[in-house]
């Protein structure tokens, strides 16, 4: 028999080795499966995780998807490093989206690339309303955050949804749910012609460094941590709440509104029904699975990008359907939970010596 | 024959050793105290009598039989009943539904007749229980009447009793040493379990003491003096207490006048019309049973709860208003009552708990945090109070907490405050480190610091304060200098009665009501 | 408006506030135990496609019903085990479960989008059915809500009447005390959690084999979270969940309201108007937190792990 035994200290090698322990145990029931669906677990695995990225393309295609999941994810990290349960990602990432789209239908005979910053500072700032929103409640009214920022979620998709089928759709497009198509000049650089990938990669790796730097040596970034590690020590030193709530809210709404905008102006180029494959709710794994550390951050990111890449290519390779993503990305918020327990407790043998009636009582172990 | 005999129990926690070989045995009608400081392992030698944890080792004879048990349920089928230090009750549910939890199902189904057991049971040992009140609605003294109750309501053959006088004033500490001697000479075995010296030698027939996981021995207490008792408990390379001077003041830092405070929490206590001045270098002390106002009282002078401007001065500056951070500009500091998560950041390390109350003394510039100078602080405050530990990386929950509160004390009195405010600062720390804490106080006061210290322990602030008062349901008595109140007006005090006497507050019409 | 309109309102708002209140029964038992199950919408649309899925392989709405109710235990076992046993937190493992059974039930269905079935058939009650408005709104409908009626009963006596009640009670205001006093606290615990995921994988079921028989990929669409928080605005107590159900029921139907008045809005506005509510309540609750204080489970969301 085994049984759980609180370590004297929390374990950092643990809490490094948990991700990688999930992502085994992910490999190994993805593997199984793969198997239970007549699939050769191992060419399953294979096409799922590492035929994405035999070519420049894929590559590329992987840096369009880890900017905007590095942009949510690192907003997350500093609502989740105060604690806050800030589920809204997706929400600010759809209006920044569509505030920024709004924008540059304004713009369709632009010439210059000059109206790329207000468009990008209008779906920033979109996500930031958005945000604020949440952290009015909050703070205000002390609603729970999960569920007003879920709320806001379904909220914001239903306002993309009914933009794109009335006020904003294209008069010229055949009555489709879709705006016209942005200006060319509305529309982000690429990196190479040859492929899709955007600058927006470079906002997310800008983001990363800036939140590093606030988060390890500011005093606000003090504050924030202290907050979500301990209440009423902030409380004691009387560090001002509300304050704190409002600027990490903030925060991650302009960081997700950015990734929002710079997805509809970058490989989108339109506004349409569906603009987020689920970034926002994707980056609260990558902020659990990264450990809330901006490196692991950077890495979980490209995972779970890779998670989007894989699923299409099952798609076109297997035949399977898409949404297998969703189930990776799952169980591997699921399994990183269950090896999380590693870091506090660890598994001892349980000698079976004495009082053998005595382990029937509290059997609850 | 021994109504209870254990030999040999043994129990290991993950790096430390909880019980180590221990015997004990208790006789029919005898009441045996269990002493020793926080963490001899007392709490847990009781919890494997009562069944909630299991020994690694050891043989439990119960009226002769060798048995294991197995389980709370279990333990109080054999006629053992336990009142826990932290009493196990349910605040929303009632005291007839607290205590039908404990007996088997066939006693608690019918809650009438259960109601009427109780009323008949309290009345009979002179502990009056009104079934039908909420539990959050109680006094602690009246909450740990209906721990024993439900001790009582079952064929009682051994009643433990886990520091049960701690939370009480003195005079509820006599009705409960009548109640336990009336039953301990109806046959029930009690074991008493105290760190307090002068109570055991009252109530208790003999004394088994521990020190550090073992018996280090056994005794009558009748017979033997409370200093060998206490060398006893503390072993004997620690120093025990001394007596400070007492001093008079000088002129007046913290003056609060008609103090009014109504919390938004339910389960709060509320403050009424509390005056209250604090002179430099002296230290007023503030006694009273948990719960009667102590916590909202501190937190209004944290600045954690704000209030009126001119509610609380300080050196006639109004700072009602003010939050913790504008306060401790003005010279103020604070010792919470709870050491990990409010004085200290569990997870932290002590470099940036170092850093939690002091960054207005230069460790924060433009924003960004100067983590050399935190360091340097930092091992001030170890190497000065003697805090040991793993160095300063170390988290805080790793700490004892006796070097975990030398650590917050350290780190409050670096700021050279003006004034500081202390709960409870030595409860449930062993006593090497109480005495470093009431040393450091009482050098902190010499150098014109004004203190105000909150505490439980009557001992205590007698021992360190120059002037005292007591706190009961929102309301202050009296002040007096320390030498001029004996204990049984302290304890009239914490019971309230010092509405109508000489409470200099109550002018006009209504004082001699 | 006619008679006849506000008969079908009320009709609607009874079956579209079912699956809330079905949910909503299986979370407030689950905190009541002091256990925080964010996975409702997870526990919801895995019960509903696999309720789907056997409706179309088997032919049978009643194993369909059973075996939506056997994927929501399987499902909430996951998360009691996570947060019970390995005792991580709650709020991440509800999420976890949330995600996990999103992607999952999507899986499961991808083969089963744009299939038609008949769903389950009112079950009209003789003699009491006819009578005016009420006939119709209370004993013309299927039987999951006369389900719903009796378990809002049941619980109610449970609850307030018996000695597992006041275990449950117990376990969530004082996992600890609980304990000393022999309660078994993670069998309660475990019991609760799978009466939530029985009650959450009915609630699915109810909505791809009764409200709208098909089945679509996230078709619960937050109802999981709505009847979150309408566990916390009824003050964790029976008769009030079923009054908040009924009505967000009638936020959600918004629509047939609208067309009878003649009014014509977005569908897409118009379907915000749940959310909206829900965010509406969650800002009265604030209103009065004290009273909240007293009410909710005291240990809710905190962990347990008895010292052995």
């Amino acid at each position: 028999m085994f049984k759980l035994e609180k370590r004297p200290f929390d374990s950092k090698t643990m809490s490094y080795c948990s991700p990688l322990i999930a992502l085994a145990l992910t490999l190994f029931f993805g593997g199984l499966l793969f198997a239970s669906l007549d699939h050769n677990p191992f060419e399953a695995l294979y096409t799922f995780f590492i035929l994405p990225l035999s070519d420049a393309y894929g590559l590329t295609e992987l840096g369009m998807k880890v900017g905007p999941l590095l942009l949510c994810a690192m907003g997350l990290s500093v609502c989740f490093k105060a604690k806050i349960w800030n589920i809204g990602a997706e929400g600010q990432f759809i209006m920044g989206g569509l505030g920024g789209g709004f924008m540059a239908l304004q713009f369709l005979d632009a010439q210059s690339s000059w109206v790329l910053v207000p468009i990008l500072l209008f779906g920033a700032l979109s996500g930031l309303a958005w945000a604020a929103l949440a952290a009015l409640l909050k703070t205000r009214f002390h609603a729970n955050e999960i569920l007003t920022t879920i709320m806001l979620n379904y909220i914001a998709l239903n306002a993309l949804l009914w933009a794109v089928h009335g006020p904003l759709k294209d008069p010229e497009g055949f009555n489709f749910p879709e705006s016209a198509m942005f200006a060319d000049a509305s529309i982000l650089p690429l990196l190479h012609q040859d492929y899709r990938l955007t600058i927006a990669i470079f906002f997310g790796l800008f983001a990363m460094v800036a939140i590093w730097t606030l988060m390890s040596r500011s005093w606000l970034g003090f504050q924030i941590q202290v907050l979500g590690e301990d209440k009423a020590a902030a409380q004691y030193a009387g560090f001002k709440e509300n304050k704190l709530v409002w600027f990490a809210l903030l925060v991650c709404g302009a960081l997700a509104g950015l990734a929002g905008v710079s997805e509809v102006v970058g490989p989108i180029g339109q506004l349409i029904p569906y603009i987020s494959p689920g970034y926002g709710y994707a980056a609260i794994i990558v902020v659990f699975l990264g450990r809330m550390h901006p490196l692991g951050i950077l890495l979980a990111s490209m995972l779970m990008g890779l998670t989007y890449m894989g699923g299409e290519m099952v798609q076109i390779e297997m035949s399977l359907p898409k949404s297998i993503t969703g189930l990776f990305q799952g169980m591997l918020l699921f399994f990183l939970l269950a090896s999380d327990l590693l870091i506090s407790y660890r598994i001892v043998k349980v000698k079976k010596d004495m009082r053998d009636n005595a382990t029937t009582a509290n059997s609850a172990a | 024959m021994n109504r209870l005999a254990l030999t040999g129990i043994c129990k290991q926690y993950p790096g430390c050793m909880a019980n180590d070989n221990i015997d004990l045995s208790v006789a029919r009608g005898e009441i045996h105290a269990l002493l020793g400081e926080n963490g001899a392992g007392k709490s847990t030698l009781m919890k494997i009598i009562y069944g909630v944890v299991k020994p690694d080792a050891g043989e439990f004879l119960w009226e002769g039989e060798s048995i294991a048990v197995n389980g709370p349920a279990h333990a109080r089928r054999l006629g053992i009943g336990m009142v826990f230090q932290h009493f196990s009750l349910f605040e929303t549910l009632t005291v007839a539904e607290n205590i039908a939890l404990g007996l088997p199902k066939e006693q608690s189904r019918d809650m009438g007749e259960l109601s009427a057991r109780i009323s008949a049971v309290s009345t009979r040992y002179g502990m009056t229980l009104d079934p039908q009140r909420f539990v959050h609605t109680l006094s602690v003294g009246e909450q740990q009447r209906v721990e024993i109750v439900r001790c009582l309501l079952q064929d009682i053959k051994l009643l433990i009793l886990d520091e049960p006088t701690s939370v009480l004033t003195p005079q509820e500490v006599k009705g409960l040493f009548a109640t336990l001697n009336q039953l301990a000479s109806e046959g029930c075995s009690i074991l008493f379990i105290s760190h307090k010296l002068d109570e055991v030698t009252e109530l208790c027939h003999t004394a088994t003491i521990l020190r550090q996981g073992k018996v280090s021995g056994h005794c009558n207490p009748q017979e033997v003096s409370s200093h060998e008792i206490a060398r006893l408990m503390v072993g004997d390379d620690t120093p025990l207490n001394q007596d400070y001077k007492k001093v008079e003041g000088g002129k007046v830092v913290l003056d609060i006048a008609d103090l009014n405070f109504k919390s938004d929490d339910p389960f709060a206590c509320t403050i009424k019309k509390l005056h209250l001045k604090v002179k430099a270098g002296e230290i007023l002390g503030i006694a009273g049973v948990a719960g009667n106002g102590q916590d909202e009282l501190m937190r209004l002078l944290s600045g954690e709860q704000s209030t009126d401007a001119d509610a609380i001065r300080l050196l006639n500056k109004n700072i009602g208003e003010l939050n913790p951070v504008e306060r401790r500009h003005l010279g103020f500091a604070f010792v919470p009552e709870e050491r990990l998560g409010r004085g200290a950041v569990p997870d932290m390390s002590l470099e940036q708990n170092t850093l939690l109350t002091s960054a207005h003394l230069g460790l924060v510039k433009n924003g960004w945090i100067n983590f050399e100078k935190v360091k340097k602080l930092g091992q001030i405050i170890l190497d000065k109070y003697k805090v040991k530990s793993a160095g300063l990386s170390a988290q805080a929950k790793s700490l004892s907490g006796g070097n975990l509160q030398k650590f917050i004390l350290g780190r409050e009195i670096e700021q050279n405050p003006t004034l500081l405010a202390c709960s409870h600062p030595t409860w449930g720390v062993d006593i090497g480190a109480a005495v470093l804490i009431r040393h450091a106080l009482i050098e902190l006061r010499d150098k014109g610091a004004a203190i105000i210290v909150v505490s439980e322990d009557i001992d205590e602030l007698y021992q360190i304060c120059d002037r005292l008062c007591a706190i009961c349901d929102g309301q202050l008595s009296p002040i007096k200098n320390t030498q001029d109140v004996n204990i049984e007006q302290l304890g009239q005090w914490m019971a309230g009665q010092f509405k109508n006497s000489d409470q200099p507050a109550v002018t006009g019409d209504n004082a001699y009501v | 408006m006619d008679i006849d309109l506000i008969t079908n309102i009320l009709y609607a708002t009874i079956r579209t506030g079912t699956p809330l209140i079905l949910v909503a029964f299986g979370e407030m038992v689950c905190e009541k135990s002091g256990v925080l199950n964010l996975g409702q919408e997870g526990m919801m649309l895995m019960g509903a496609v696999v309720g789907f899925a056997t409706a179309v392989v088997t032919g049978s709405l009643m194993i369909a019903i059973l075996m939506a109710i056997l994927a929501g235990i399987c499902m909430s076992l996951l998360f009691g085990f996570l947060s019970i046993t390995l005792v991580s937190n709650q709020v991440a493992s509800g999420l976890a479960l949330t995600i996990f059974g999103g992607g999952l039930s999507a899986f499961i269905g991808a083969n089963y989008v744009g299939i038609g079935i008949d769903g389950v058939q009112p079950l009209v009650i003789p003699f009491l059915s006819d009578i005016p408005v009420i006939g119709k709104v209370f004993f013309q409908q299927d039987p999951l809500i006369y389900f719903s009626f009796f378990m809002g009963g049941l619980l109610f006596f449970v609850l307030t009447r018996t000695r597992l009640g006041l275990n449950l009670r117990a376990v969530g205001e004082n996992p600890e005390a609980a304990n000393s006093m022999g309660i078994h606290v993670h069998g309660i615990r475990y019991m609760a959690v799978m009466f939530g995921g029985a009650m959450a994988g009915l609630a699915g079921g109810y909505l791809s084999l009764v409200y709208t028989p098909l089945w679509s990929d996230g078709m619960t669409a937050g109802k999981g979270w709505i009847a979150l928080a309408l566990v916390v605005f009824a003050s964790w107590k029976v008769g009030r969940i079923m009054l908040g159900a009924y009505l967000f029921g009638i936020a959600s139907i918004m629509h047939l309201i609208m067309q009878g008045t003649g009014f014509e809005i977005s569908p897409s506005l118009l379907a915000m108007m749940p959310y909206v509510a829900t965010i509406f309540v969650l800002v009265l609750l604030s209103s009065n937190q004290s009273k909240a204080k007293l009410n909710a489970p005291m240990s809710l969301g905190v962990s347990y792990r008895p010292q052995l």
